[in-house]
Formats: structure tokens, C-alpha cells, sequence
């Protein structure tokens, strides 16, 4: 297949101009399987614009390795608090994931429950439209009510309104000590309801996970105050022992999913219906796991499994990561909404070159 | 400010509309006698003024719903409103215009605590909203200043800040779901009490589109448990520039306060005199509020002294008691409302890179003295949102004139150092004409399309925002 890979945003703009086909989007491509569509690579377009660590702020352009940008910001013990998820252990691909393709599906790890998402941390974007436009939203300021907010309509879009080419983020500190918690538990409805209670507690839980053996809970920030934050934690859920382990990368990237040859679905649910689906889900014998304290549901399910006829009456959405078949990957959103979403896209690409793949 | 010639063919008709609107709806749902209509002729930036054609207060979403489809049928402009405390003209009518107003519908509709949300009907008042939980332990973070009036409603549209929102983020980070009644009349529902969207994250576009895309009903916003306790703690510096610079440097530690308030000489007094906080009499205050057990209080405050103490602080007191922190945050809260008791005043929101503190507090204190008109500082520094209140006299011929003029120069200075027009009160019809200053016409022209979709006719509230000149053409 063709790859194009335009060296600056005007070489983008430029070659969505002159495209009469769709094209297959593509940041580190950890994501995504082969493409069957021309690829536009956004791979040149990479590297820190501004990093200001005193403002809490960095601007990237879209095809920056995520790695990098973490490498950069660590040496000012800062970060990207929203954890991105890393595709490659559940879909198996290789590449390097990028921070646009990280915005482009709104990647969000454990901290979710607590810090937000990766639109929570978007202070602004520049990308190209599909009739090759460059669009500048947002800025670099922390407050910015100014217009419409079509940066953040952009966080998990996909990349189907438009090539995201550079993005502005709020960053946030690295705290001195990071502390996990683990209580036994088997039972996802207890594991739900201890989550809630720890999660409504102010000891400022950062994770909050089931991972069908243990129920684990994470704190972050100064070393005198995790360790008070764990003594009282622990006393409003007896049982509760601290581990040395760090399980979160795994949580947040469904690795315990991955082995298995089923298809993988990830969630998104009100926290307590979490608890009811992993009820049903493993009576019937799928491998699940909990996150953002039963707001997120990882499911391993036999090939085929059509997951939302079993979620019907809990609201939320499910994705299904991995896996192929006549069942649409993404949740179908009702009429007047989809018709919204159409809407938009029509408007911000109207040759239909950013259409998703398959 | 000009505001668009109302549409001759729909006052021509205003019998008519007035008459379908209260065949479809409770006879107490439509205000159009001139003394009623009153009431809504302004919100908060009350520069400007002019009654609706008609107000209509809906007790229910399907009434909101009828009153839309009458004036979708019959080309009708719509201003949504909440409070009407907006100061950005965002709920001003124009002639022509039908207010729908929400204040009518302030249910609480569901309280979870275990999943950590509130589902309610957009006009209660924000303070309400945490009122509603803290017997249980619960708030809802953003808090504008005008909490006790501001409805969510209003706080949707203008996606609205406070001061705690250096930590707990702004109402799009805490708002999971809406119901909106688009202007045909269709009813959708939007997100929920679960955190990621389906498809397309349309609340990242409602929110803070200033009723220009729909009427929000009803909302579902995360709430969260109320910290073991928060200290605010003083700090007075002989300048404003020092003040900036410390405040650049306890962020850049990694301390990460809830709060970061600053205040100049004319602002402390005047909330001084309103709110007697014990605010010390300086060039410059910082009100720094830190969260937690007492413990991790002290430590955190003891962090941020110690940088302080590097910028040599004339002054440095803390909380020694809940009144005592209660009368501080009362003070701050007041700034606009003491300052308007000795003054007029323009307020200004931009929002400049933290880092840039110092430079544009020297630079407004040039443009100041270059206009002769004075300038109290009130602001989130911690955020980098500024409240410059240009201070002037109504009753002289010109004043008004010299001060827009003044407030388009400094927002032309924060968009300049790589900041914004507006932090959290929004464009309204106040910041419409600066749009280009932030702006590319494609940059505005991608905004338009938004709306193309949600809004086709171009009726709801659509004086605002964007210059007239841009949306010619797409308004009625
Ligand atoms: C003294 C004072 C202090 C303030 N302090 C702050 C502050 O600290 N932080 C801050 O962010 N703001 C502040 N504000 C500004 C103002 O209070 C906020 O913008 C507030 O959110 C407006 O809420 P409201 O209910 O009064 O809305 P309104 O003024 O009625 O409307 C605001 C906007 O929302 C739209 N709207 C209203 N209801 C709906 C609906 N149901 N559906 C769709 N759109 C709707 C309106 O059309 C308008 O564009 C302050 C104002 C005052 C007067």
C-alpha cells in the first residue's frame, strides 16, 4: 500500500487537497491491522513545539512517540496524568504509539476515575480538515472558554473529523511516592462496592481496579500523605494490605485479556452496573476485569459474542477491541444522536476520506 | 456593540406567536405584557439592554420541547436563559426573540453516591447542587463567584470556572450527560452517568456553546467527597509582579493547591470594607487554599511558605479557624459586588500561560495609566485566568466608549503572550468582535459548521459570538 507521509502540516494539507480516495489514518499504527486504504502517516509531523514546565504545559505535534513525550516531560518530574493505554499487548500489533493517536481515541488508563481522561488534559489541537483546511482550536492556556470547544470534540473522533497535527496538553507533576493496596476478593459486586466506598472516601484513591482475584486501589502524592491516606484507607476496609507490585500498566492496558483467543471488549457503564455485567458476564463464563472503580469493563468473550445484548437494560457503551464479524466495532449511538454525529462529519469531511476503515 | 436589526417579519407576527405559544402551553408559561418583559431585558452585563418579543418558563422538557417547534415552524430567534447572570450578554434577547427560560425546572432528579453523581434539571442554582449532597459528604466542584444565583443551566452554557477549579476542573470536566431539546424540538440525550462517549464526545461541544446549539433540560455531573479539610492561607507582597512570579514558582514545584486567588490594593479594600476578612493592606494578595488531613496541610503549607519566603512576603497568615477561612472566601467571592459599590467597572476574563504573569500585570498597569482610567485585579492566578476590572464613570459621556476600548486592548494583550480572550464567562455578544484577534476566518468558519449541524435555521441565540459580518448570510 501506498504511505504518505507529509513533512509538515502544509504537505498535509496539500495531499488531503488533491486525495480523491479515503485514506487510513495512521500515528505509530498500534492500533489498527494492515491498511487496505492508502496510508497518511503523520510520523514527520514530531516533536516537542513548547514545553513549559512553570505553566504546566506542553505543546507536541500529533506524530510524536508517546514514549518521547514521556521522556521528555520526566525529566522535569512531570507527566501526562491520564496514563494512555498502550494497544500492542491485547491487539498484538507492533509500532510506536503516538500522542495524536493516543488524543485521536481519548486513551485513558486507571486515573480516569480521578484526574480524567486524555480530553480532560487537552488545552487545544491543530488539525486538517477533510477538505485539507488547517483548523486551529483551543490554545495553550489552562481556562479557555473562547468559541467552541472542537479540540476536545476531537478526543476519541478517531481522527474521522480531521488529521490532528499538533496538540496542547496540561500536565501535572510526578508525585514523590505512589502506593497499592490490595484486598482479596473474587466477587465483583464486592469489589464494586468496597471501590465505592474508597472512591467516596477523600483520601483521593488514583486507581481503582478489580482484577478477579484482587481489589486494587492506588494513591499517589506526598510520601507523609500516602502513607496516612493508606492507614486510613485500610482501616475503613479491613483486609486491605499494601503490595509491592506495580499493577496499573497492566490494568490499563487490558494485558490480562490478551493471552486468551477471544475477542476483547472494553465498557464504558455507570460504576455499579459495572458490577452486575462482570455478575452475568462471568456466569457465563467470559474472563472480565474492572476498572475506574466499575465504570470500565474489560471482557474477554468467545469469538463472535454480540456484548451489547447482554448490557441492554445498564445503558453505557461497548467497544470491541479486538475481535471481527458483522457486529459493529463501536456502539451504535440512537437515531437523533447519530444523526448529529453524521451531521458533523458531512460538514468537516465531506468526500468521506476520513471514513473508519472495515 | 451592535446588535442585529430584528427581523421585521417576525415582530410583525408577534400576536400570532404569542398566541400558538399559549394555546400549547400552561397560561402561566408565557410572560409577553412590557412589564414582565422587563425582567428580561439584560443579564449581567447590564450595558446593554432589550426586552424579548416574549418569555417563555417551561415546567417540563416536553414544554420546552412544544415551545421550540412553534418557533422552529414559525422562523422565530431563540435566547435560551438560565439566571441571567452572564456577563458576556450571553443571555441578552434581542427584539425578536422568545427567552426560554429554565427557571422553572430545579428538580433533583437522582443522587448516587455510590457511582458519585447527581442527575438534575438544569435551572438549580450551582450552590444548590452541592447544597442538594453535603449532608451526605458530597459537593459538586466548579464554583463560579455567583454560585448562589448562576443556574447549571448556565454553567453548561458557558462552561463556567471558580475558584477551586485549579484542581476539580471546569464544568466540562464534571458534567457526564445532558438532555437538550435541539431547536426543531427534538429531544436527545447525550452521555449519562458513565464517563466515556460512544461515538463523537458531543458534550465537548455543548458544553460552553452558549445556547447556540440547544436547550439543556436536564444534566447528570459527577460529584465528589468533600475534602477532610482545606486551609486557605495569606500572603501580601509589595507588588503585583513579585506575587506573579511566586505564584509561577509554587506551581512549578509540583505543589499543586486547590485554590490560587490573587488580589491588587484596590480590590483588597474594597473587599476589605464589604466582607472584614483580616485581608492585609498590601500591593498585591494571594489567597492559597491546600486540601486534606490537618497534617498534610501543614505540610503542603509549609511548601508553599517556603517559597514564599524566597519573594520576601510582607505578610503571611493562615486560617486559624473555619470562620475565619469562611470570611476570606467570602471576601474573594465578593470582589465584583464590593468593587461595584464604590465604582462601575468593566470585568475582563482572559486567560494568559501562568508564566507570563508578571509581564502582562506591568503591561495593563502602562495601559492604564495610557488611558487614565483606573484597574483593580481580582483573578485565578493559579490558572492564569484574569479578572481585570477597568474601572470608569457611567455618567460621563465617553467613559464607557474609553473603557471597551481599554479591555479590547488588554485581551488583545493576553491573546498576544499566548493566551485567550476568555477564561470562563464566555464571548457572549461583549468578546463577539474580538473573535478575529484569536481567530483564522477558517478557524471561526470550522466553529460555524458546529452549529450548521445543530442549529440549520440559525435561530437559537444567534447574535452571539461570532462578528455579525462572519455569520451573515447563515442568520436569518
Ligand atoms: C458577580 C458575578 C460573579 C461571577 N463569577 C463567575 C465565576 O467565578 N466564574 C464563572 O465562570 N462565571 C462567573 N460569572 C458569570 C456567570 O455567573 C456565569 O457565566 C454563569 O454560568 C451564568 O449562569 P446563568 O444561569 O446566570 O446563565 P445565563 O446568564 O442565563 O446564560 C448564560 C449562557 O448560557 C446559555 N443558557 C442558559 N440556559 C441554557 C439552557 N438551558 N440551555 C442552553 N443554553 C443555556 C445562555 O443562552 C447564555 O448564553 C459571574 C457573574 C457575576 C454576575
Amino acid at each position: 500500500m501506498t504511505v504518505i507521509t507529509p513533512a509538515s502540516e502544509a504537505e498535509l494539507a496539500d495531499a488531503v487537497r488533491s486525495a480523491n480516495a479515503p485514506f487510513a489514518i495512521r500515528g505509530g499504527g498500534t492500533r489498527s491491522p494492515a491498511a487496505t486504504r492508502p496510508v497518511l502517516s503523520t510520523a514527520a509531523l514530531s516533536g516537542v513545539v513548547l514545553y513549559e514546565p512553570g505553566a504546566l504545559t506542553l505543546v507536541v505535534k500529533a506524530g510524536t512517540p508517546l514514549a518521547e513525550v514521556e521522556a521528555v516531560l520526566a525529566e522535569k518530574s512531570q507527566r501526562l496524568a491520564f496514563e494512555p493505554m498502550d494497544h500492542r499487548p491485547v491487539l498484538g500489533t507492533s509500532g510506536e504509539p503516538t500522542i495524536g493517536g493516543a488524543l485521536a481515541v481519548n486513551a485513558s488508563g486507571p486515573r480516569r476515575v480521578q484526574a480524567g481522561a486524555a480530553r480532560d488534559f487537552l488545552l487545544g489541537a491543530v488539525f486538517v480538515d477533510g477538505e485539507g483546511t488547517r483548523v486551529r482550536n483551543g490554545g495553550r492556556v489552562m481556562k479557555n472558554v473562547t468559541g467552541y470547544d472542537l479540540a476536545r470534540l476531537q478526543a476519541g473522533a478517531r481522527g474521522t473529523l480531521g488529521v490532528l497535527t499538533e496538540l496542547s496538553f496540561k500536565v501535572l507533576p510526578v508525585p514523590e511516592r505512589v502506593a497499592t493496596l490490595a484486598l482479596a476478593c473474587d466477587d465483583p459486586s464486592r469489589a464494586v462496592a468496597e471501590m465505592a466506598r474508597a472512591l467516596g472516601s477523600p483520601y483521593e484513591v488514583t486507581g481503582a481496579a478489580w482484577d478477579a482475584a484482587r481489589m486494587l486501589l492506588r494513591i499517589e502524592g506526598f510520601a507523609e500523605s500516602v502513607s496516612y491516606r493508606a492507614g486510613e484507607l485500610a482501616r475503613l476496609i479491613p483486609g486491605l494490605v499494601p503490595v509491592d507490585e506495580d499493577p496499573w500498566p497492566a490494568l490499563r492496558d487490558g494485558a490480562a485479556l490478551a493471552e486468551t483467543q477471544r475477542d476483547i471488549w472494553r465498557i464504558s457503564l455507570r460504576a455499579s452496573h459495572g458490577a452486575i455485567l462482570a455478575e452475568r458476564l462471568c456466569g457465563a463464563g467470559a474472563k472480565v476485569t474492572l476498572d475506574w472503580g466499575g465504570a470500565l469493563l474489560w471482557a474477554a468473550v468467545a469469538p463472535g459474542t454480540d456484548l451489547r445484548a447482554q448490557m441492554a437494560d445498564l445503558g453505557g457503551h461497548a467497544t470491541r477491541l479486538r475481535g471481527e464479524g458483522n457486529i459493529p466495532a463501536l456502539h451504535p449511538d440512537p437515531a437523533p444522536v447519530a444523526a448529529l454525529a453524521a451531521g458533523l462529519r458531512q460538514k468537516f469531511d465531506p468526500r468521506g476520506l476520513f471514513a473508519p476503515e472495515g | 456593540m451592535e446588535l442585529p436589526r430584528p427581523n421585521p417579519m417576525v415582530l410583525e407576527r408577534r400576536a400570532e406567536i404569542v398566541a400558538r405559544l399559549k394555546e400549547a402551553l400552561p397560561a402561566d408559561t408565557v410572560i409577553d405584557d412590557p412589564r414582565g418583559l422587563v425582567a428580561y431585558e439584560c443579564d449581567a452585563l447590564t450595558a446593554y439592554r432589550c426586552p424579548p418579543l416574549a418569555v417563555v418558563l417551561p415546567r417540563s422538557t416536553d414544554e420546552v420541547a412544544a415551545a421550540l417547534r412553534i418557533c422552529h415552524a414559525m422562523d422565530v430567534p431563540v435566547v435560551p436563559r438560565g439566571a441571567g447572570t452572564s456577563l458576556a450578554g450571553g443571555s441578552l434577547p434581542t427584539a425578536d426573540a422568545v427567552v426560554i427560560g429554565v427557571a422553572r425546572l430545579t428538580e433533583v432528579l437522582e443522587t448516587d453516591y455510590a457511582d458519585r453523581i447527581i442527575r438534575l434539571q438544569t435551572g438549580r442554582t450551582n450552590l444548590s447542587v452541592t447544597g442538594a449532597v453535603e449532608a451526605d459528604g458530597f459537593f459538586y466542584a466548579p464554583d463560579p463567584s455567583s454560585q448562589l444565583a448562576c443556574a447549571i443551566s448556565g454553567n453548561i452554557g458557558m462552561n463556567s470556572g471558580g475558584a477551586h477549579c485549579l484542581k476539580y476542573g471546569v464544568t466540562t470536566n464534571n458534567l457526564l450527560g445532558v438532555t437538550m431539546v435541539l431547536m426543531d424540538g427534538t429531544v436527545v440525550e447525550i452521555g449519562g452517568a458513565y464517563m466515556d462517549a460512544g461515538d463523537l464526545d458531543l458534550l465537548s461541544v455543548i458544553c460552553g456553546s452558549e445556547g447556540q446549539l440547544g436547550i439543556v433540560t436536564e444534566a447528570t455531573l459527577r460529584i465528589l467527597p468533600k475534602p477532610e479539610g482545606a486551609r486557605p492561607v495569606l500572603m501580601g507582597f509589595d507588588s503585583s509582579r513579585v506575587a506573579g512570579a511566586c505564584v509561577s514558582d509554587i506551581i512549578e514545584a509540583g505543589v499543586l493547591p486547590v485554590a490560587i486567588e490573587f488580589m491588587d490594593r484596590p480590590c483588597i479594600r474594597a473587599c476589605e470594607a464589604f466582607a472584614h476578612a483580616g485581608y492585609p493592606d498590601v500591593e498585591a494578595l494571594l489567597i492559597i487554599e491546600v486540601e486534606g488531613s490537618p497534617a498534610e496541610i501543614d505540610h503542603q503549607l509549609r511548601l508553599i511558605r517556603e517559597i514564599a519566603e524566597r519573594h520576601a512576603p510582607e505578610v503571611i497568615r493562615e486560617s486559624t479557624s473555619a470562620e475565619e477561612s469562611a470570611a476570606i472566601w467570602l471576601g474573594r467571592k465578593s470582589a465584583f459586588g464590593a468593587m461595584g459599590q464604590i465604582n462601575d467597572y468593566m470585568c475582563l476574563d482572559g486567560t494568559i500561560p501562568v508564566t507570563e504573569l508578571p509581564l502582562v500585570l506591568e503591561r495593563i498597569g502602562e495601559l492604564s495609566a495610557q488611558y487614565g482610567l483606573g484597574v483593580a485585579n481580582v483573578f485565578h492566578a493559579g490558572d492564569g485566568n484574569m479578572h481585570p476590572l477597568i474601572l470608569f464613570d457611567a455618567n460621563k459621556p465617553g467613559d464607557l466608549e474609553l473603557c471597551e476600548q481599554m479591555g479590547a486592548d488588554i485581551l488583545r494583550l493576553c491573546v498576544e503572550v499566548g493566551g485567550c480572550l476568555t477564561g470562563e464567562h464566555g464571548v457572549g455578544v461583549e468578546k463577539r468582535d474580538l473573535m478575529t484577534v484569536q481567530f483564522s476566518r477558517e478557524d471561526l468558519e470550522a466553529q460555524l459548521k458546529v452549529k450548521d449541524v445543530f442549529d440549520p435555521k440559525w435561530l437559537l441565540n444567534a447574535a452571539k459570538v461570532f462578528p455579525l459580518a462572519v455569520t451573515e448570510g447563515r442568520r436569518p
